[in-house]
């Protein structure tokens, strides 16, 4: 098993015939991704050529949901075009859609979230600004590096890109169950206490990792949650101590206001649930490594 | 991007909200023709994107024409709060009945729009929040919905506005939340609203916070800029379209992705605390991609900062593999020795992750006199420390 993607799992791409989309729909078909499909309404009927694979283009989400029965979609489009492509994903009830734009107007994001709340929330959306999720060896949806770690048993889950794929790479030689990087905006869909229980309920993981950042009080909501209803061991991290306030740290939601959401709070009351906090990146895996006996 | 309050006033009366007439100044002699313009007697007031101005002496009434240039030359170049004052506005009197609090705001955690009001108005949120918790109202509103006619009424209702001012507030909460939509505001705030001795409802100052990832369908907002308070390196990286924040430390940071530079910062002020206390000199991530020429954009700036002493050069690689990220780096300084601007700081990489080896083999081969190589953060962070603290 893993969380939110398995083998199984029937990919397409919205935006796979820009450049973006191109290039990781490739990356993903050769890390073993089912990429069923690409939705482009000015491009429908045609196929495009990956080294060999063939994979159909079609005008729509409901379009491609019909002809290939896919369950994922992974969102390329540029921000402008952003809030209608997830609108309609939602629209066609896909299961999971995952958002892999950056620079989303905060009010677009506001109103795909309000309105997969008024469609019921049929649609597991992750992201916006987000590197996407990767079961290693079964899928692998979005941007995430295939090839620097294996199957294992951490289940990852992350506000950063590059953070998500430093812990994997130092924590390789045991592998991941699954990792969820959800994204660095003000609002995103799945937080970190969405992907918390999904690993809790996951029986292939033994250990879950969280990595958060300055912002909001998404590590404090998960820190109450753990306490409440997580059993397995969780390691976590925590970047921007150093940073000032008021100024945002590359994603928008990274941002310290007044004295909310700084990374000390957050460490705080991770460390309160019973999370082992690292310092550095590396005192973290190695924090997880003790953590799993290994 | 926050916004100055004669610009906030701008984008108010744009959408209908009832605002006094007021001009901004930044020069005393100025005052003068504009307080007469005004009738005769204004308030001047500081324009700093910082609260308390008004404790401060930022904020002063001016009896005539004559006192307005006094008051003025008094206010302008102060210093509140480390900001100076360059610019004042001049506003209209008002004789004010009484003080109210309305705002609407992006509600991270709940992932929608709040709308918060409150008849005790005047003080800053914050205490209202902590002394009157009872007197703030929070009402949800729908991203979609928006404020309707009976959102309106329900927000005035919760926050007890009195019943003959009611429809009035409605509607000023109506026009607040077309500045809030149409504007791609993240906070809209009128404090004090206020009741005038005539019973008018006016919005007497306020604060705007401008989502700058809306500029693709925003283009006025650029005009918003502060540009002259700008730290010419971050305006230097933004016309580069890069991703920099100046800091107060001495260690030179690039890095690639927003949550591994945060991180790389802390590592360096941990190093730091060994080193004479040196700390990171800036915030800036190159994005995941990191090739030759952003490397060298990004060193340009790093190395024009004269407060940097050593440069910390963080990169995992990913899709872009740090064979690829090595040689950016080895092309970057050739980039820079052609353009006249020759590295004389030294320079520690860390080059990790996707052909690491390859990646370290390139930087060894190049034997760049100033480049260090140190294979772990830790240890990177470590001797960029040292290095800044010689």
């Amino acid at each position: 098993m893993a969380i939110f993607l398995t083998k199984d799992s029937k990919v397409i791409v919205q935006g796979m015939t820009g450049s973006t989309g191109m290039k990781h729909t490739k990356l993903m078909l050769g890390d073993g991704t089912n990429v069923v499909g690409g939705v482009n309404p000015r491009k429908a009927g045609q196929k495009v050529d990956f080294d060999g694979t063939e994979v159909p283009v079609f005008g729509s989400v409901n379009e491609a949901m019909e002809a290939t029965g896919a369950d994922v979609t992974v969102i390329f489009v540029p921000e402008k075009f952003t809030k209608d492509a997830v609108v309609e994903a939602i629209d066609a009830e896909i299961p999971l859609a995952v958002v892999i734009t950056e620079g989303i107007a905060v009010h677009d994001s506001a109103a795909f979230w309000a309105h997969a709340g008024a469609k019921g929330n049929k649609t597991r959306i992750i992201g916006p600004n987000c590197p996407g999720l990767i079961t290693p060896g079964q899928s692998n949806v979005g941007i995430i590096p295939g090839d620097i770690t294996k199957a294992g048993r951490i289940g990852l889950v992350s506000k950063s890109g590059t953070l998500t794929y430093q812990m994997m790479y130092e924590l390789r030689d045991i592998g991941f169950s699954s990792a969820v990087g959800i994204g660095g905006d003000p609002i995103i869909g799945t937080t970190h206490i969405d992907a918390l229980k999904a690993f809790q309920d996951d029986p292939d993981t033994d250990l879950i990792v969280m990595i958060g950042e300055i912002g909001g009080d998404a590590e404090e909501r998960a820190a109450a949650f753990i306490k409440e209803n997580v059993t397995k061991p969780v390691v976590g991290y925590v970047a921007g101590f150093t940073a000032p306030e008021g100024k945002t740290m590359g994603h928008a939601g990274a941002i310290v206001s007044g004295s909310s959401g700084t990374a000390q709070a957050k460490k705080e009351a991770l460390e309160a649930a019973g999370v082992k906090v690292g310092k550095t990146p590396s005192e973290t895996a190695r924090l997880a490594r003790a953590a799993l006996g290994a | 991007m926050d916004l100055f309050e004669y610009q906030a006033r701008d984008l108010f009366a744009k959408h209908g909200v009832p605002v006094l007439a007021g001009e901004v100044i930044d020069t005393p002699e100025a005052a003068r023709e504009v307080t007469e313009r005004l009738g005769g007697r204004a308030v001047v007031k500081a324009q700093v994107k910082t609260g308390g101005r008004g404790k401060a002496g930022g904020v002063k009434l001016a009896a005539d024409p004559a006192d307005a240039v006094e008051k003025a030359g008094q206010i302008l170049g102060m210093d509140i709060k480390g900001h100076t004052v360059h610019k004042v506005m001049l506003a209209q009197t008002a004789d004010i009945a009484a003080e109210y609090y309305v705002s609407f705001l992006l509600d991270r955690t709940n992932r929608t729009f709040l709308a918060m009001a409150s008849v005790e108005g005047g003080m800053e949120i914050e205490e209202i929040a902590v002394s009157k918790p009872e007197a703030l109202a929070k009402i949800p509103v729908d991203a979609i919905e928006g404020v309707t006619d009976a959102k309106a009424r329900e927000i005035v209702a919760a926050a007890k506005f009195p019943a003959e001012i009611a429809g009035e507030v409605a509607e000023v909460l109506k026009s607040l939340w077309k500045v809030f939509i149409e504007e791609d505001a993240l906070l809209v705030e009128v404090n004090p609203l206020i009741k005038s001795g005539e019973g008018k409802i006016i919005a007497l100052d306020g604060k705007v916070s401008l989502d700058e990832n809306a500029a693709f369908r925003q283009p006025e907002h650029e005009a918003l800029e502060d540009k002259a308070a700008a730290n010419p390196l971050e305006a230097a990286a933004k016309a580069k379209g890069l991703n920099y924040v100046k800091l107060d430390g001495e260690v030179g940071i690039i890095g690639n992705g927003a949550g591994l530079v945060m991180s790389t910062l802390d590592v360096v002020a941990y190093a730091g605390e060994r080193h004479g206390n040196v700390k990171p000199a800036n915030f800036l991530d190159i994005g995941g991609g990191a090739s030759a020429e952003v490397m060298a954009n990004g060193l340009e700036i790093i190395l024009g900062d004269p407060d940097v002493k050593s440069v910390f050069v963080n990169v995992f690689g990913g899709i872009t593999a740090c064979d690829a990220v090595a040689n950016g780096i080895v092309q970057a300084l050739e980039l820079l020795k052609s353009r006249g601007e020759d590295v004389t700081k030294p320079l520690v990489v860390r080059l990790d992750g996707n052909n690491a080896e390859l990646g370290r083999k390139i930087l060894t081969d190049a034997d760049h006199p100033l480049v260090e190589r140190v294979d772990t953060m830790d240890g990177a962070a470590e001797r960029a420390a040292e290095l800044a603290a010689k």
